[in-house]
């Protein structure tokens, strides 16, 4: 458990900050800054760094700052280490970014008033994923503000000790794994089990709060080099849907059940328009029963490697997925992915990018 | 669900039957607002298949003119209003025209269902009255391209004063700007993580019913709402069919 974290971690990418030509007011233009950003912080907080970099040069205003990569404007609010497994389909190292002090793009994004902005909008994510696991959110409600802050700062710091003090007091627990003893998870007793009351039932539902980016690929391309840039976020489909585990005795729930529960539209082909009208649970449920059908069906299509996709041919194929800059199996049980590689708001960051045959796209 | 222990809470298609049924009072009782429509999340490329359920209610358009005496009252362009102020009929305090002080601003509003919260979500965004655009545009994600909608701060003006307060108060956990789920471009957001809170108190208050008619949610829901930026609903409404 505890060495998977500190290799998220300690995640860090590094970037070459150039600014945006228009602000440049000397000559010769200020050199590119070089900084280490920790994949599970944000943009934003870099900046201390950064402005002492450019300064002297800027034109006279009030600082908006906000990042570019390609001409696309940065989302300030997803974690750096995201932006860069979904945007950068081949890792560029430094990634060169753009920085803008000037004429914040506010009708793409949302504005950011420095550190405040990024920390609410990590604890409102915080209390989103408080409620989707534990049905209130009233774990992050009662924390104090000194708890709070330094739980903040743990991450503005990306201290993993620090933040394993501090966020102790949120039970937001773990998913039980598929595959360890019962015992090796009770020996570690400050980490509560999901649906631990009705360990005697056969099946066991959990809830894992899950930020899917999906990039529909319409171009074939053989190599991720050839990939196009991303040059809209119009062309990133926001998944956010909590993903429901209903998990059977004797059997796995694996990443890739969990990106067909969360993209029904996608790998849902079996599903009737008129089906579903008066389904009382939410649609995932609908979707698992079927999905498990699936895999009784198909064994071998389960077990496929990642880079062959799916076998069917007119399934959408999974061309690429990311989590914390690694590419996990696809057979991966999601409880490991879940309790290992999500980010420190209790989210679990996934990045996809998908094939959808033509029959299927508008 | 243990039907004995409602948690406030609905499902995604209790969502779009509740809306749906809301939609209809409303055309009912305020037939001098325009409808709210079901926008089908059909529109929003990759989820364009069978899931005919999914999708938001939007009202957009809607005039909000904040006078003088810090009331705010609300009609549709070139009509008078309608709004009942605590059962009273207010007919002159939302008059367009004739007064330099009153600004008149354009608001549109989008109830979107939160699957991480199991329950309606109101986003809204507001504009000037000189900078509005054909609502033709603007349901067309033709967005105010050079960002002419209101900032929070402006809209804070804009709010009731009873709002306007508490959004000074807490300034990051009441409204606060965010991406809109479908249209992905930022948004006022009325926060929810308190809404299955209050909507299991409101339903246990009025029904001894352990599970109430979830037709009814949304209008109960948006009697809540609704006030927060100024817009009443007729108590006719809230009445059974």
């Amino acid at each position: 458990m505890k060495e998977a974290q500190e290799f998220v971690w300690m995640g860090a990418i590094p970037l070459q900050i150039h600014l945006h030509e228009s602000e440049v007011t000397t000559v010769p233009p200020p050199p590119p800054a070089l900084i280490l950003a920790p994949r599970i912080g944000y943009l934003p907080l870099l900046l201390p760094l950064i402005k002492p970099y450019f300064s002297s040069t800027l034109p006279p205003g009030v600082d908006t700052v906000w990042f570019e990569y390609k001409g696309l404007p940065l989302k300030w609010y997803i974690p750096t280490g995201v932006l860069f497994d979904l945007l950068c389909a081949e890792p560029e190292r430094p990634w060169n970014l753009t920085i803008h002090f000037r004429g914040y793009p506010s009708h793409l994004l949302i504005p950011c008033e420095g550190e405040d902005s990024v920390k609410w909008n990590f604890i409102n994510s915080l209390k989103e994923a408080d409620y989707i696991i534990n049905g209130n959110c009233k774990n992050v409600m009662h924390m104090s503000q000194s708890d709070q802050l330094e739980l903040w700062n743990s991450v503005v710091n990306a201290n993993l000790e620090a933040f394993i003090r501090s966020s102790s007091k949120l039970k937001s627990g773990t998913i039980e794994d598929d595959y360890a003893s019962k015992s090796s998870l009770s020996s570690q007793k400050s980490q509560k089990m999901i649906g631990e009351a009705d360990t005697s039932v056969q099946t066991k539902t959990g809830k894992v709060p899950v930020r899917l980016y999906v990039w529909n690929v319409s171009e074939d391309f053989g190599d991720m080099e050839d990939a196009p840039p991303i040059d809209s976020w119009d062309r990133i489909s926001y998944v956010n849907r909590p993903l429901e585990i209903h998990r059977e005795e004797g059997k796995c729930f694996t990443l890739h059940d969990a990106i067909k529960t969360l993209l029904p539209e996608l790998f849902g082909k079996k599903r009737k328009p008129s089906e579903g009208e008066n389904d009382e649970q939410s649609f995932g449920s609908e979707e698992e029963t079927k999905n498990n059908r699936m895999t009784e069906e198909g064994e071998g299509n389960i077990s496929q490697p990642l880079e062959t996709g799916s076998t069917a041919d007119d399934d959408p194929e999974i061309k690429l997925l990311r989590i914390q800059g690694i590419e996990p199996k696809l057979e991966t049980p999601i409880s490991w992915v879940a309790n290992h590689l999500r980010h420190p708001e209790n989210f679990l960051h996934v990045c996809v990018y998908i094939k959808v045959p033509s029959a299927k796209s508008l | 669900m243990n039907e004995s222990a409602w948690d406030g809470t609905l499902s995604a298609s209790e969502f779009s039957a509740s809306a749906q049924a809301f939609a209809e009072k409303w055309k009912l009782n305020n037939p001098a607002y325009p409808p709210w429509t079901w926008v089908k999340s059909l529109e929003v490329p990759i989820f364009a298949t069978n899931q005919v359920e999914e999708g938001y209610l939007s009202l957009e358009n809607v005039c909000i003119v904040k006078s003088n005496d810090d009331e705010v009252a609300s009609c549709v362009e070139g009509e008078a209003s309608l709004y009942d102020k605590e059962d009273e009929e207010s007919t002159d305090s939302a008059t367009l025209s004739g007064n330099d002080n009153v600004q008149p601003y354009y608001f549109d509003f989008h109830i979107i269902y939160s699957a991480s919260f199991r329950v309606p979500v109101l986003y809204f965004r507001a504009y000037c009255s000189d900078e509005a655009y054909p609502s033709a545009l603007l349901s067309n994600q033709v967005f105010l391209a050079d960002g002419r909608s209101l900032g929070l701060n402006e809209i804070e003006s804009v709010l009731p004063a009873n709002s306007a307060k508490v959004l000074l108060e807490s300034k990051w956990t009441f409204i606060t700007q965010e991406e809109h789920p479908y249209l992905n471009r930022p948004w006022c957001k009325l926060h929810p993580c308190g809404s299955s809170d209050w909507m299991k108190l409101l339903f246990q208050a009025v029904e001894k019913v352990d599970r109430p008619a979830m037709e009814l949610y949304l209008v109960s829901w948006f009697s809540v709402v609704g006030p927060v930026i100024g817009l009443g609903i007729p108590i006719q409404m809230l009445k059974e069919p």
